[in-house]
């Protein structure tokens, strides 16, 4: 990508002692006024969460309990959203799938966005050979694909879903260090860092406690996009086979086999795992443009 | 200006190398061993010998720094090497199958720009209208649809109506004919694996149109161009579009670039034979050469492609290479 780095004002330069502080409250109030569709993905959001973290108390039947009496049936007042080939529960498996979906989307986002984060801006403060070598690298990381990236982890780790994550986790690091690295570089010539290393500071105060504090606008708008965007390569993966593993409830892998299979005769099957993701990215893509429009001025009124 | 050129053509030299590197090592890293797989594929235990046998004859005898520097120099040459599975040129299986996912791509292209770009720019010039909520909530709902899915859904879609109209249910066909001998069952099979995979890229470019002309319409050339009573169909076009699709070109190229790499969700959904099914297949026959062939050819089209981005950029914007 281009350099834009000379050029880039960073946003979240603030002093933060001269704004007033005001309650939490009143910013979420004030936040959900502005953004009104912004506080329909955090609510899309929260029912995702919800589902996931109580998946045991809402979820009617078992997610792995099969009812061969009861196979491709219809959605009913018994069943919400039907039963899949092997009768099982498809409103249970796609609450419970929620659960997959949330330890994946947002360990993968925060495991990559900290290593992003931390190499991002050492690779600004330090420059010289150390940035010159992690640019190189994350140019190979960047252009790697995905795929193969996740075919070679599970070809030697195996499958499952720690392995998912740590494949969909290192394409993650590289796309954060850069955004970061950019918004930093800038924050590296303003005068109050001079000043703390003037004051004696060392490395690991400066860059923890002046320069990671002002680029924190900047990594947690990325952070927002890539739970989405983990959630959404989750269910690629898994639904080439190559993720979550069953009996194990994940959206994608709902998708795999039956939903292909049986799309004439039971397309509940193949709609409705899809729509979970789409709605469930689509509110953290909402959430994701409001937080944005809402820390970033430069963008504001946008 | 030339210093700047030629030291941003170097680079890619590194990022080529450091992606061999990447694919040779995870490729050998993956437990199995062709040989053992390709003579017991009939059961029973494997003689030795032959692995042997098979092992020089495919090269995996030499120390493995020999075997890269090969590879890296057959690269550098293009010259890939037989495929350890099949036994015919690496160069051959993928002409064989490029062809249907370039198409794919390209048709993705052609539908995203012409989607993205009128309605990215009056997404920008109503501001806050309500044509500009709906553009904006089409654009993430595409980014949030997986395109898998949306194949499997519009799939469907094809077999209920062509049921309903025509009584029968109708597929479109996956193998694949050159548009030149049959131009009605090469779209037919493409069209649909194009719509699914041009939305999202549809989406994200028309974003991007929608932020770039936002910042371009800010500018002062603008406020003079309307000033001295310029038409407003004129400064849209000559003056702000131009500008503002720079950054839209950029992404229209790395999209591309990642489309390439990302076919094998939408080539499995709709049951094609392109490179994306390759590759999987590829790595898991454990077929050395054939899958680093397609690694580096995906990770060549993303590095030019940044490349040419960024040479452009330098060329049409100087304060870049000053800084």
């Amino acid at each position: 990508m281009v350099d834009l780095a000379p050029f880039y004002v960073p946003a979240a330069v603030v002093d933060h002692a001269a704004v007033e502080p005001r309650s939490r409250r009143s910013d979420i109030i004030a936040f959900c006024r502005r953004q009104p569709l912004g506080t329909i993905g955090l609510l899309m959001v929260l029912v995702m969460a919800v589902a996931g973290l109580c998946a045991e108390w809402i979820a009617p039947y078992s997610p792995t309990s099969n009812d061969f009496a009861a196979m491709t049936e219809a959605p009913s007042w018994a069943h919400l959203m039907g039963t899949d080939q092997f009768g099982r529960d498809l409103f249970s498996r796609i609450v419970f799938g929620a659960r997959t979906a949330l330890i994946v989307g947002f360990s993968c986002a925060i495991i990559g966005g900290i290593a992003g984060l931390v190499l991002g801006v050492a690779s600004a403060y330090f420059g010289g050979r150390l940035d010159l070598f992690l640019q190189r690298v994350f140019d190979v990381v960047m252009a790697f694909p995905l795929i193969i990236m996740a075919l070679a982890v599970i070809a030697i780790f195996g499958s499952g879903i720690y392995n998912v994550i740590v494949a969909i986790t290192i394409p993650l690091i590289p796309r954060c260090a850069r955004v970061v690295r950019s918004s930093a570089l800038a924050i590296r010539e303003l005068p109050y860092i001079d000043a703390a290393r003037a004051c004696g500071f060392g490395h690991a105060r400066i860059i923890l406690f002046h320069m990671v504090p002002n680029v924190m606008a900047t990594f947690l708008i990325m952070l927002t996009a890539f739970v989405g965007q983990a959630i959404l390569s989750e269910a690629s993966l898994s639904y080439l086979g190559l993720g979550v593993q069953e009996p194990i409830a994940a959206w994608g892998l709902m998708l795999q086999g039956g939903a292909e299979e049986y799309a004439s005769t039971a397309p509940w099957i193949a709609i409705f795992p899809g729509l979970a993701i789409a709605l469930t990215v689509f509110g953290f893509s909402l959430f994701g443009d409001a937080l944005r429009d809402a820390l970033d001025p430069k963008l504001r009124d946008r | 200006m030339y210093r700047y050129i030629v030291s941003r053509v170097l680079l890619v030299i590194p990022t080529l190398v450091g992606a061999a590197a990447l694919v040779f090592v995870l490729m050998r890293l993956i437990p199995g061993d062709i040989c053992v797989v390709r003579l017991g594929s009939g059961g029973g235990s494997v003689d030795p010998r032959a692995v042997a046998v098979c092992h020089a004859e495919l090269g995996l005898d030499h120390p493995l720094i020999i075997q890269f520097l090969d590879f890296v120099w057959g690269f550098f040459r293009l010259d890939f090497g037989i495929s350890m599975w099949s036994g015919k040129p690496v160069a051959e299986e993928i002409a064989a199958r490029l062809p249907i996912s370039l198409e794919i791509a390209v048709m993705a292209t052609v539908v995203a720009i012409l989607i993205a770009i009128p309605l990215g720019t009056i997404s920008a010039l109503k501001q806050n209208s309500w044509i500009d909520h709906v553009v904006r909530t089409t654009a993430i709902a595409g980014i949030a649809t997986p395109s898998f899915w949306l194949g499997i859904v519009s799939i469907l879609v094809v077999l209920d109506v062509s049921h309903a109209l025509f009584g029968a249910p109708w597929m479109p066909p996956i193998d694949y004919v050159p548009f030149w001998q049959d131009p009605l069952r090469n779209l037919s099979m493409a069209v649909l694996p194009a719509l699914t995979v041009g939305y999202r890229y549809a989406a994200v470019t028309m974003r991007m149109t929608r932020s770039a002309m936002l910042e371009v319409l800010r500018e002062d050339y603008i406020r003079t161009a309307r000033a001295k009573g310029l038409i407003e169909r004129l400064i849209i076009n000559r003056h702000a579009l131009k500008n503002a699709l720079l950054p839209v070109v950029t992404l229209i190229g790395i999209e591309f670039a990642f489309l390439i790499g990302g076919l094998v969700v939408t080539e499995q959904v709709f049951n094609l034979n392109g490179i994306g099914r390759l590759l999987v297949l590829a790595v898991q026959n454990q077929d050395y050469t054939l899958t680093q062939a397609l690694v580096m050819l995906t990770v060549a089209i993303f590095v030019f492609a940044n490349l040419a981005v960024d040479l452009l950029y330098a060329w049409l914007d100087p304060r870049i290479r000053l800084g």
